[in-house]
């Protein structure tokens, strides 16, 4: 078995802060050798907490063979066991730190719990090379523009009241939409916005560098109910607006930053016309536009396997007794030693 | 015509208009956003920041004469105010005179606030000293309406952070004498409210750093 801590060791993510249960391994590398995943799909409405819970308690086992035996690496020669701690819906969070707890005592490992949110920028990094980015996190539970600064990831701006995400998903469901598998409410609606010919106004809702979607929401739905517009041209405006609202915060944050990259992630970030306006701005401030890849952007186990790679490498480890999740931890309350370093 | 100031939003240009010595702001367009969107945001901003000036002046606070406002061209043209920007100013005069200033600013503020009116960006580089003694307040491109406490607060914990970050060596006397004007206008009570709230914003996760210290 090699050497705790040396680059040919693994972590083991587990990622279970929503609908998705995650678990991967990853070299201390850098190199993911598994991605599994199992996402909970209820038959209506959005996630309920105990049961998306109960999902992962049910699917955690074969989700766990499945990432030892896709990395062909034996749960014995695990160096380290990393889970998200959060933000995110305690009992999903729950559920997958009883997982890591009790891998993490049975093989005799360190133990690191990771933030959500880090999980997504440091894996993005990774997978684009981007190195000091202006982030744009956005997917169904967070909406976060942040760029790293004197030892943490700062917010730069975010949602003052519900996700991007959120907002297409609660959008899709009340005009009746449907999501399949591998198209989820997101793709669905963009979809339906590519065949959009007449914009409609709605309510654009930037407050400083922070952003409101609800309203923005409530009036989309109603001119749905209002029978007055077809579907196509409502999905096309409630995009347009939506994502220039997220595009003229990042950009506030790339003028104030002088950043060299814009890296975009979160489950939204596959929205090809969120990209295309993204790297409009990127290109007018000289910065290198980077998308990170779908498995990798999405809620998976290798970004917390990888955060947690980085956390442990320089110092940082979570004692058993102090493992317990936090449901509203905030992005720059993690001091982050690792990234100065690399830079 | 001269660029003074590129933000990210809006271009600031020294110019003349009709033998005037103005000040020009003009919301360029956006490439990302569909034309019909962009102009209708341009448009609405080009309307909202002289409707807050205007009712700035009513609340008693001096604020830039507008000239034109031209929606169509998200443009809008205002006097040139003559004077020192209180950032060039704060820390080069005898603390008598800093302290005089500061209550003045603060009793300005307050005028805002009692009117519902939230700057957004308090800064001692958007406060101008006239000659004669005035306080103008400039760019309320993040200005909102609003009679809430939480606003008020996040206005005043900027003006405090300026204070800290740009005037450190006098920003506690200087604070407090902002905190003693902006009191005469609000009224006791009032700014009691609104000091909890600056101190609960403080407190918050998102200024963390400025807690470690």
């Amino acid at each position: 078995m090699p050497e705790k801590g040396s680059s040919d060791s693994y972590c083991l993510g587990i990622e279970s802060t929503a609908d998705d249960f995650g678990a991967a391994v990853v070299s201390f590398g850098g190199k993911v050798l598994s991605n599994a995943n199992d996402t909970y799909m209820p038959e209506e409405g959005g996630i309920h907490p105990r049961e998306a819970a109960r999902h992962h308690a049910e699917v955690a086992e074969k989700v766990l063979s499945e990432a030892f035996e896709t990395a062909s690496v034996k749960p014995n020669e695990i160096g380290l066991v990393a889970f998200s701690q959060g933000p995110g819906l305690g009992p999903c969070l729950r559920t997958g730190a009883t997982a890591a707890r009790a891998l993490a005592s049975y093989l005799g490992v360190p133990l690191v719990g990771v933030n959500h949110c880090v999980g997504h920028i440091e894996i993005g990094k990774l997978a684009t090379g981007a190195v000091d980015p202006v982030t744009l996190y956005v997917s169904g539970g967070n909406t976060i523009v942040s760029a790293f600064e004197a030892g943490r990831y700062r917010i730069f701006g975010e949602t003052l009241d519900i996700a991007m995400g959120n907002c297409l998903d609660v959008f899709a469901r009340a005009a009746g939409l449907q999501q399949r598998k591998g198209a989820p409410f997101g793709a669905v609606v963009e979809e339906l916005a590519r065949k959009g010919k007449q914009f409609v106004s709605l309510p654009y809702t930037v407050k400083g560098m922070d952003l409101s979607f609800s309203g923005l929401l409530t009036a989309a739905v109603q001119l749905f109910q209002s029978n007055q517009y077809p579907l196509e041209d409502i999905c096309f405006s409630l995009q347009e607006v939506a994502f220039s609202m997220l595009t003229e915060v990042t950009e506030r944050a790339l003028a104030h930053t002088q950043k060299p990259e814009v890296l975009l992630t979160g489950g939204v970030a596959a929205n090809k016309r969120l990209q295309s306006m993204l790297n409009v701005v990127a290109e007018e401030h000289d910065a290198r536009f980077c998308v990170v890849p779908l498995k990798l952007a999405a809620d998976n186990g290798a970004m917390i396997a990888w955060a947690g790679i980085l956390a442990y490498k320089s110092g940082i480890s979570t004692a058993l007794d102090k493992s317990f999740v936090n449901v509203k931890w905030r992005l720059e309350e993690v001091y982050a030693p690792w990234v100065e370093a690399n830079q | 015509m001269v660029l003074i100031k590129k933000g990210a939003e809006a271009s600031l240009f020294l110019g003349e208009w009709h033998g005037r010595k103005v000040v020009m702001k003009r919301r360029l367009p956006k490439m990302y956003r569909i034309p019909e969107l962009d102009s209708m945001i341009r448009g609405q901003r080009t309307i909202h920041e002289p409707n807050i000036i205007h009712r700035a002046k009513e609340a008693g606070v001096p604020t830039p004469t507008i000239f034109l406002v031209d929606v169509e061209d998200a443009n809008i043209v205002m006097e040139f105010v003559e004077g020192k920007q209180v950032k060039e100013v704060l820390d080069n005069v005898s603390k008598e005179e800093r302290l005089n200033l500061c209550v003045l600013i603060g009793r300005m503020i307050g005028r805002l606030h009692s009117n519902g009116i939230i700057h957004g960006d308090l800064t001692t580089s958007n406060m101008i000293l006239t000659p004669y003694g005035k306080v103008v307040f400039v760019d309320f491109g993040l200005s909102e309406r609003s009679i809430e406490v939480e606003p008020k607060g996040v206005d005043l914990h900027l003006m405090k952070r300026t204070l800290y970050s740009t005037h450190y060596r006098h920003a506690r006397q200087c604070f407090e004498a902002v905190m003693r004007g902006y009191e005469e206008s609000v009224g006791g009570e009032e700014a009691r409210q609104v000091v909890l709230k600056i101190r609960e914003i403080e407190k918050r996760g998102r200024y963390v750093a400025d807690r470690d210290k």
